[in-house]
């Protein structure tokens, strides 16, 4: 099929990371109280911004051979 | 409360499930495309849609649940109820599925068997696939609804709340419509990719957090009575283990006749293999999902864990209700209310517990507003997967086994491909008038048992013995499996749970048996419809005349060659994943027994 589906996936996870990176810095430290005060949402963004560029490398190496 | 980072995340993710199935679209040309993915997925795709699309309600919602209610030993469901099957069905079963070229598993019966047998399993699979995904659009509208989504912008919009069930049930249906529709198969597959790592995304974070807080698998124990955090203590008796079922009906009612049943001759799962790129990817398949579905336990049944094992706290904010007062309940899980708002308490005053809630009320103690978002945007995912799942099983049967056999059998393939869609639309409206009449019954993981203990569990024995036995003719596989589910409805029929009143639950002929839990009932009516099959398929075949020889080559074993695992790495052979598997999970049930 001509889709890798890593791409959408990629960009997917990509964009999720970004965003709950960009949230959990600019955030009230208040509201990770119920998250045992850990910034949950700047460290699980990084963690998907991390496996979204790793998808997207994998994908446009799997496509360009 | 959710706030706009929420809502954003949920709605890219549902511009991504569209935007996938439009830019497939182009991609699908012929029937092959839009109901076998063109047979172009590959492998670890293909396995990773094979676990997804069994990720429907049962599995998110209703595994934190029974793991709130059983403990630990809910991943039998897992270790015994899947992984074997699936390595089963890898090794053993898939160069027939595969090699014989069927497109669908009643079409493989047709050719095994005869015509009776593939309408037979066509039209009762068809009809199951739209109950199955009609409760999946039933429980995710319900848990919009309780976990109150829509509240705030239906409020806004001046609209009256108790439209939220019907706007979330459509919903729910037009986005899986478009996306099939657009992209048939391919587009479900990948969109049930994407719904897995989702899942994960979502519940892994959930699960860390509710470790740490209690002090990890220690302290889980620590707070809990040992018949939670133990899967094989007490099973020697129904009465000392929380499941109520012994081993052997365990392991051959669960693991082996339902566990085979589902796994092996479900069209659902067994279409992601067929759509697979090669013999050796289709054998891979259900090899690779074997993997994740090994460790799946840790991400859905620990949330249900940590929510019974947190000390009992107002669960009045939580549950979202408007209300001030204190809510009873245990852990993070609530009691049951009836319409009236009192607690329901069983006879020995005992409250009852509201299970379903468990793993819902995790994401919303532990997250706040951010990964909230992405956590019940992975809900939604995993109720989308498996109606989607079912979906494109139903639209794919109906065309090719139902439509294309009996009503118009010499149509052009863009006819196919038209009837497929239109399939998928009549498909999905009668999903949803299965969803309304779902809103009559409770527990949608014991009546999804209660189904396939029926249909299913003859099923496997006549699979068995057409692929091993190449004297099993059509009319001993037909009477074998007419046989096996009335067998299955008569013992469903003559036996009762523990304090079960007949009727739904059973014993509407005569109560001659208690068992001591629904689910052990459930098991030992699988055993008996799967004996019953297995017993007339042979004598019926023995009596009929045999198939001629040349005609099942490539369909029963001893007349079909090998598949060739020459020139391939160690890790492309099923075998050695084979075995790898198994080790794995036996070392987890010694871990945790």
């Amino acid at each position: 099929m001509g889709l890798d589906i890593r791409l959408p996936i990629g960009f997917l996870f990509s964009i999720f990371g970004v965003l709950l990176i960009a949230f959990g810095a600019l955030s009230d430290k208040a509201i990770y109280e119920r998250s045992l005060g850990i910034n949950i949402n700047l460290e699980w963004g990084i963690v998907m911004l991390l496996f979204g560029a790793l998808m997207l490398f994998l994908g446009r190496r799997g496509t360009k051979v | 409360m959710l706030r706009i980072i929420d809502w954003t995340i949920m709605i890219v993710y549902f511009v991504f499930v569209l935007g996938i199935g439009a830019v497939l679209k182009r991609y699908v040309k012929t029937s092959t495309d839009f109901f076998l993915a063109g047979r172009s997925i590959p492998a670890w795709v293909a396995g990773l849609a094979f676990l997804s699309a069994n990720l429907g309600a049962q599995e998110v919602i209703g595994m934190g649940a029974s793991g709130a209610k059983y403990g630990i030993a809910t991943s039998h469901f897992y270790w015994i109820g899947a992984i074997p099957a699936m390595v089963f069905v890898g090794v053993f079963m898939m160069p027939f599925y595969y090699g014989s070229r069927a497109r669908s598993v009643p079409e493989y019966l047709r050719l095994r068997f005869d015509e009776k047998t593939r309408g037979l399993n066509a039209v009762s699979f068809a009809i199951m696939t739209l109950f199955s995904s009609g409760i999946s659009m039933y429980a995710m509208a319900k848990l919009i609804q309780i976990l109150h989504i829509f509240d705030a912008p239906f409020a806004w919009l001046g609209l009256p709340q108790a439209w939220i069930f019907h706007f979330s049930l459509v919903i729910s249906a037009l986005v899986v419509l478009g996306y099939i529709l657009l992209g048939g198969l391919t587009s479900a597959i990948y969109n049930e990719v994407v719904q897995f790592f989702l899942i994960v995304a979502g519940f892994l974070p959930l699960v860390w957090l509710g470790l740490k807080n209690i002090g990890g698998w220690q302290g889980l124990k620590a707070n809990l009575d040992p018949s939670y955090t133990h899967s094989w203590l007490g099973m020697s008796n129904p009465h000392t283990n929380r499941l109520g079922v012994e081993w052997f009906g365990l392991s051959m009612g669960l693991g082996f006749v339902l566990s085979f049943g589902y796994w092996c001759t479900d069209f659902l799962v067994i279409q992601r293999a067929m759509a697979a790129n090669s013999m050796n990817s289709a054998r891979c398949t259900p090899l690779i999902a074997a993997f994740p579905k090994m460790l799946f336990p840790f991400l859905v049944i620990l949330p249900g864990l940590i929510a019974i094992a947190l000390p009992t706290q107002n669960l009045a904010n939580l549950a979202g209700t408007h209300a001030a007062t204190t809510i009873e309940g245990r852990g993070l899980i609530p009691a049951k209310m009836d319409a009236s708002g009192q607690v329901i308490r069983d006879k020995d005053g005992t409250v009852e517990l509201d299970y379903d809630l468990a793993t819902p009320n995790m994401l919303l103690h532990y997250f706040p507003t951010g990964i909230l978002g992405l956590g019940l945007t992975a809900l939604l995912a995993s109720f989308m997967s498996g109606m989607a799942g079912n979906v494109t099983a139903f639209n794919t049967v109906w065309t090719y086994d139902i439509y294309q056999s009996y009503i118009n059998k010499k149509a052009s393939d863009e006819h196919y491909l038209w009837m497929g869609r239109m399939a998928t639309i009549f498909g999905i409206a009668l999903s949803i008038a299965t969803a309304y009449m779902a809103t009559r019954f409770n527990n949608i993981m014991d009546m999804l048992q209660l189904v396939f203990a029926f249909v299913n569990a003859p099923l496997f024995a006549t699979f068995l013995l057409g692929m091993f036995w190449k004297r099993t003719t059509g009319h001993g596989a037909f009477t074998g499996l007419l046989g096996g589910t009335m067998a299955a409805a008569l013992h469903h029929g003559l036996t009762l749970p523990q304090g079960g009143v007949p009727g739904v639950k059973g014993g509407w002929i005569a109560a001659l048996h208690i068992y001591p839990s629904e689910m052990a009932q459930n098991f030992w009516t699988a055993i008996y419809a799967w004996t019953t099959c297995f017993v007339i398929t042979i004598v019926v075949s023995l009596l009929t005349r045999a198939h001629d020889e040349k005609e099942l080559k490539g369909l029963v074993y001893s007349l079909t060659e090998r598949p060739t695992q020459q020139g391939l790495s160690w890790y492309q052979r099923p075998a050695v994943l084979a075995v790898v598997v198994l080790a794995a999970t036996g070392l987890l049930n010694i871990i945790f027994r």
